[in-house]
């Protein structure tokens, strides 16, 4: 008998949208029917409003359904699902032809949603761990000068060039070094990171691996948000198995190389994003973020040279190892080199993954691949680059997506999350939860951010209550000046981005009669 | 998966948290997963366990009480037989997250970080869950829901306390 194979992803949107109830009733399902399936739980394509994506393996090659609900299955079953027949009106066609899929250029992501995430067959099956073959046979610098032909920058949000990065780690003395990733993941918006670690784990073990080896350590660490448990279940078993196959350990494939990895848990504060705060986190204090210098590329985790990187920058580097970093670079514009993961979320009819060069403009996103609001009303403003981005109005939507262009009115690529917002927004209410979410996330470390903030939401009320409105605008800019000047670290010096945004661009929400009580609630 | 239930979180012993924390004492910063641990196992960090770390992982007890403090993760009491967390940041604020946790709170009778009457719900605010192409997002436990709905609020409420009652 002929067996069917069915991929039904296990990622944390999926799940959240019932994966598993619609995996347990298409295998309820063909029981019933005498049909052998082979349900396949592989990651998610990202492309997240089609979630949960079913797809059916066919000759033609694998087709598609979605977004696909547990009361759907039946019906779709009674259409052929079983025998990839494209007659329901959830079906989507060749998954390879979705157009949302098919125009990207996919070098980091090019295998989430096609395998199933924890199969080490499946990884190698599309060149996994060649980049690490590659590096075990090249010395440490010409793996550093191999990032540094991939022109790759720090893709957490500050966007610092990684080789630099790895030059200075690799030029200390030998000894203790770490590799440190970063996996806080917290801006909203952004789950490329999540993505990679529960998609297609085995390349972020591969580029933590190559970073060893370029720097000369021999003991990794992710820093993993709380937030995150299907990310922390699948990594976790990921790393086992690595170290079954003499991938991770003290002999990576006969070398006689070591590398060791371990996952820690986060526990819910934003500001352990920050490398500094992540380190103090990491040695087992309070996140306090750190005064700099001394870097961590010198003195970081336990005082030893560390590499604190970014997942998504980490998970670039097998394919920079595997293809040469001029193939990486002969992608994006100016400065900004390769690709870059934008994650577009908030009110989007098409929310997911977009892996493209730089240089794509914010409209075209929004537009050819998010299609517009998901409440169909008119788009008012969309917030780059996490809760510390500004919020951009229409005049800001057409200029290409790089570092340097961004940065020149002001906005923030930071880790490509793109949140857009509908007509409906107040945003009096985006500019109060930028100040209200630095008064709750700060480390408290230094007075312009911890006062500040907790003035900033004070002010704010007060603007919007109507009480000398005129007057506490004049306060809320000085404030915010204050902020940016006299922070120690970007959680006070940018909070107040996303609130001139609202004052410059938006000040019509600023103003006593936008005034609501369904304003943001204290919590 | 339910997180221990008020019957096992109350139950503790000094030696169970011993126990605990001797298996993580060794690690290299091992404050955060063994403060994880005690979570994990007992619901929350009990306040008289805070000695009992401070000697083992030879930091004072002002220093511990600082790090349980300065995470919003960890708490000192025990929670609720399930803890709701709704996500509150900006992608699931475009898609309506202030309205829900509006109705949360109204439905359950409860401000965040509190908990239930009935001691089955401990309400917790989230700011990101990952799923913001697809909020707004909540999280139950270990379990992760979005496009919530208030009507897919007060369905899943019931679920809760339906288990409950089975339980019993
Ligand atoms: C408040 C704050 C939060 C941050 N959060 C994150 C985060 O969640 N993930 C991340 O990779 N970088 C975050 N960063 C940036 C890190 O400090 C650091 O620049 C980055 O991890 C370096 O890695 P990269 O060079 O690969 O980007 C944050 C910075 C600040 C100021
Ligand atoms: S700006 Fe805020 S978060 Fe950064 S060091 Fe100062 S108090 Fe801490
Ligand atoms: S903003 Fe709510 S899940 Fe990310």
């Amino acid at each position: 008998m002929m067996t069917t194979t069915l991929y039904v992803p296990r990622d944390t949107t999926a799940l959240a949208l019932g994966a598993d109830t619609v995996a347990a009733r298409l295998e309820r399902a063909a029981r019933q029917r005498a049909i052998d399936l082979r349900i396949v739980r592989n990651g998610s394509r990202g492309l997240c409003w089609l979630e949960p994506l079913v797809e059916v393996e066919t000759p033609e090659g694998r087709v598609a359904f979605g977004p696909v609900e547990p009361e759907d299955v039946d019906a779709l079953i009674e259409a052929g699902l079983f025998e990839g027949r494209q007659d329901h009106p959830l079906s989507l066609g060749l998954t390879e032809s979705i157009p949302y899929l098919k125009a990207q250029q996919r070098l980091t992501f090019s295998r989430i949603g096609i395998t199933d995430p924890v199969s080490l067959e499946d990884y190698t099956a599309l060149r996994g761990f060649e980049g690490l073959r590659n590096a075990l046979a090249f010395d440490s610098q010409t793996i550093i000068d191999e990032v540094k032909a991939s022109g790759l920058r720090g893709r957490g949000g500050a966007a610092f060039p990684t080789a630099i990065k790895w030059q200075t780690v690799h030029d200390q003395p030998q000894g203790q070094k770490y590799i440190v990733c970063n996996a806080d993941e917290g801006d909203s918006g952004t789950f490329a990171d999540r993505l990679v670690m529960e998609c297609d784990p085995y390349l972020l073990i591969e580029g933590m691996a190559i970073a060893g080896l370029a720097v000369g350590a021999t003991q990794g660490y992710v820093y993993l948000r709380s937030e995150y448990p299907v990310a922390h279940a699948i990594f976790e078993e990921a790393i086992s198995r690595a170290y079954r196959a003499d991938y991770l350990g003290d002999d990576i494939l006969g070398s006689g190389r070591a590398f060791h990895l371990e996952v820690r848990l986060g526990a819910g504060a934003y500001i352990c994003g920050e490398e500094t705060s992540l380190l103090e986190s990491l040695e087992g204090k309070r996140g306090l973020v750190r005064a700099k210098p001394p870097l961590p590329a010198i003195e970081g985790l336990f005082g030893r040279p560390t590499v604190v990187n970014n997942v998504l920058s980490l998970a670039a580097v097998p394919f920079i190892l595997d293809h040469g970093g001029r193939t990486y670079a002969d992608y994006g514009m100016g400065k900004s080199r390769g690709t870059l993961a934008l994650q577009l979320a908030g009110n989007v009819e098409r929310g997911g993954l977009v892996e493209l060069a730089f240089g794509v403009t914010l409209r075209e996103l929004m537009e050819n691949f998010g299609g517009g609001t998901s409440s169909g009303r008119p788009l008012k403003a969309v917030q780059v680059g996490g809760p510390l981005g500004a919020y951009l109005p229409e005049s800001q939507w057409d200029s290409p997506i790089d570092y340097e262009g961004f940065a020149a009115f002001g906005g923030v690529v930071g880790h490509g999350g793109v949140v857009m917002f509908d007509d409906s927004a107040d945003m009096g209410d985006q500019a109060r939860f930028a100040m209200e979410f630095c008064s709750v996330e700060s480390c408290g470390k230094c007075t312009p951010c911890r006062i500040g903030a907790v003035r900033g939401v004070e002010v704010i009320d007060r603007i919007r209550a109507g009480e000398r409105a005129e007057e506490n605008l004049v306060l809320l800019a000085d404030l915010c000046e204050t902020m940016v000047d006299g922070s120690l670290c970007a959680m006070g010096g940018m909070t107040p981005f996303p609130v001139q945004s609202v004052m410059k661009h938006f000040p019509d929400d600023l103003t006593p009669r936008q005034a609501r009580t369904a304003g943001g609630t204290p919590c | 998966m339910p997180h221990a239930s008020p019957q096992t979180a109350g139950a503790w012993t000094p030696a169970q948290i011993q126990d605990v924390i001797d298996a993580h004492k060794s690690m290299p910063g091992a404050m955060l997963p063994t403060l994880h641990a005690i979570q994990d196992r007992f619901g929350h960090i009990p306040e008289a366990a805070i000695p009992i770390i401070a000697e083992s992982l030879r930091h004072t007890r002002a220093d511990v009480h600082g790090i349980i403090s300065f995470y919003h993760h960890f708490r000192t009491r025990p929670p609720g037989r399930n803890v709701v967390q709704v996500c509150r940041a900006e992608a699931c604020q475009a898609r309506g997250c202030r309205q829900l946790e509006s109705h949360v709170k109204a439905a359950l009778g409860v401000d965040y970080h509190h908990t239930t009457n009935d001691g089955e719900i401990t309400l917790e605010p989230v700011y990101c869950l990952g799923n913001c192409a697809c909020g707004p997002t909540m999280r139950v436990n270990d379990d992760i829901y979005g496009r919530m709905t208030t009507a897919k609020f007060d369905r899943l409420a019931e679920g809760l306390t339906a288990t409950v009652v089975e339980v019993k």
